[in-house]
């Protein structure tokens, strides 16, 4: 295969209750890119993320990741919550509230995937846990329990457990909107760090100087659809939509 | 007020009434906590299940064990039930049954309200992961809602040991049922029923301090 394209989504299609929140999305990401979901809150950027690995799911479309597609048309037949957990094992997700395991020491929860998703043995997973810790800068901090850490720490923990199952891609779900100011740039370096080292990525964030640096491509969307979409440095300097245009003056080049 | 001597030595001389019938009330109670919690478990997970059968089925049998009296129910299984499926049972069987399946309706509430109180995120982080629902339940929300489910399910396992006391209609030889069989014998109810309700006292005494200290466990560990 010749197709370099890591995620592929055509035609995905989600409403709650009456209300779509996703009309025909279409989106390709390369191997190896990162990618910046952006745009007003209730745009729908949230929920396509979470369709990427199932969390939701879809009423239409297909959705690619890697080898391993789903179809969700029409009577296509819902999968099993087998296959679903599958699907999602090969997807790394960070989320916005970090969601640690709270009865679980910090090296614990990056240990629990390996473990009890892909049967490693205990010391491998460990062995793995810590070397994962180290990478995003708390190789100290493994036997504390979550609730000692800072809430930047614990998002670092956040992505070394999803980084624990060798994920074919990673899904970033506004990492930093909870995050005091002066805890955001250690978790988007250890993103930095991740994107420099080739991970396919998709970030729906709010941090337009993190965009346009970090990100290849940005996506701009605006109820459920996907308004413009191109390199990141010229969506944010020089949108092409007015509506773009409006959402990103509220930014004045923050960040 | 009318002068009364005690005479608690005469109560002494049927100790070992005391005694045995105290065993028959601690075992019934361990019996019936282990197996109201089974079932109670059951219900609470069917509660929470996808298919809308369960969740009436298991609403069906919680709101009636709720909504009945102890004391019908038992007199139900040990005198109706049989008439009905012919299957003679005594009283024992009859009072372990009833009794579980009361305690049951109670342990599934507490059981399904603790697993909703865990915040969705810690199921969304473990599907994420790759598990199973099924495993989601197992390694990440039950080991987290039991912790905020044992002071409650505490205190309706004290509310069953004395829930037990009821099993002397069915002349299962409990605590109060040696009881009655004494102060018949003795004449002496005061001293008897007073010793009877010292001794339910003095068992459940301990058990309260234990579930005190775990919901102030609790309470700093939030």
């Amino acid at each position: 295969m010749t197709d370099t394209c890591k995620i592929e989504i055509s035609g995905l299609r989600k409403s709650f209750g009456s209300l779509p929140v996703l009309r025909d999305i279409n989106l390709r990401v390369e191997t190896g890119s990162v990618v910046a979901l952006i745009g007003p809150s209730g745009s729908g950027k949230s929920t396509l993320l979470r369709c990427i690995n199932l969390l939701v799911i879809p009423e239409g479309g297909r959705i690619r990741v890697g080898g391993d597609a789903f179809s969700f048309d029409g009577d296509a037949k819902l999968s099993s919550a087998r296959e679903q957990a599958r699907f999602r094992s090969n997807t790394g997700m960070v989320f916005q509230h970090f969601n640690l395991f709270p009865h679980m020491t910090v090296v614990q929860n990056v240990m629990e995937g390996p473990i009890s998703v892909k049967g490693m043995p205990k010391a491998e997973a460990e062995a793995r846990a810590r070397k994962l810790l180290a990478k995003v800068g708390l190789n100290d901090k493994g036997d504390v329990f979550p609730s000692k850490l800072s809430g930047g720490q614990k998002q670092r923990v956040a992505i070394a457990r999803a980084l624990a199952m060798e994920p074919a891609v990673m899904l970033f779900d506004e990492v930093t909107s909870a995050l005091d100011p002066e805890l955001v740039g250690e978790v988007l370096g250890v993103m930095r760090d991740l994107a420099a080292d080739g991970m396919t990525m998709i970030i729906v964030t709010h941090e337009m100087g993190f965009a346009r640096e970090v990100a290849d491509r940005v996506v701009f969307m605006r109820d459920g659809i996907i308004v413009e979409e191109g390199p990141a440095r010229e969506v944010i300097e020089t949108p092409k939509e007015e509506t773009t245009r409006v959402f990103l003056s509220h930014f004045h080049n923050r960040g | 007020m009318i002068s009364y001597t005690w005479h608690f030595d005469i109560v002494w001389q049927y100790s070992r009434l005391f005694l045995a019938g105290t065993g028959v009330t601690v075992g019934l109670t361990i019996a019936v906590v282990t197996l109201g919690l089974l079932v109670g478990l059951v219900a609470g997970l069917m509660q929470l299940a996808r298919s809308p059968v369960l969740r009436w089925a298991s609403w069906a049998y919680i709101e009636m064990f709720r909504l009945t009296p102890l004391l019908v129910l038992l007199l139900w299984f040990y005198y109706a039930l049989p008439m009905l499926t012919g299957i003679k049972i005594d009283a024992l069987t009859a009072s372990i049954i009833t009794l579980s399946l009361y305690g049951g309706s109670f342990y599934a509430e507490v059981i399904r309200g603790g697993i909703v109180s865990i915040e969705p995120g810690q199921s969304e982080a473990g599907l994420a992961l790759g598990m199973t629902p099924a495993r989601v339940m197992r390694r990440i929300v039950l080991p987290q809602a039991v912790k905020r489910m044992i002071p409650p399910l505490m205190n309706q396992s004290i509310i069953q040991f004395k829930n037990t006391s009821l099993v002397s209609v069915l002349a299962v030889p409990d605590l109060l049922y040696q009881g009655q069989v004494v102060a018949m014998d003795t004449y002496r109810a005061l001293e008897v029923y007073t010793v009877i309700a010292a001794i339910y006292f003095v068992v459940l005494l301990p058990l309260t301090v234990i579930v005190k200290m775990a919901e102030r466990r609790l309470a700093q560990s939030n």
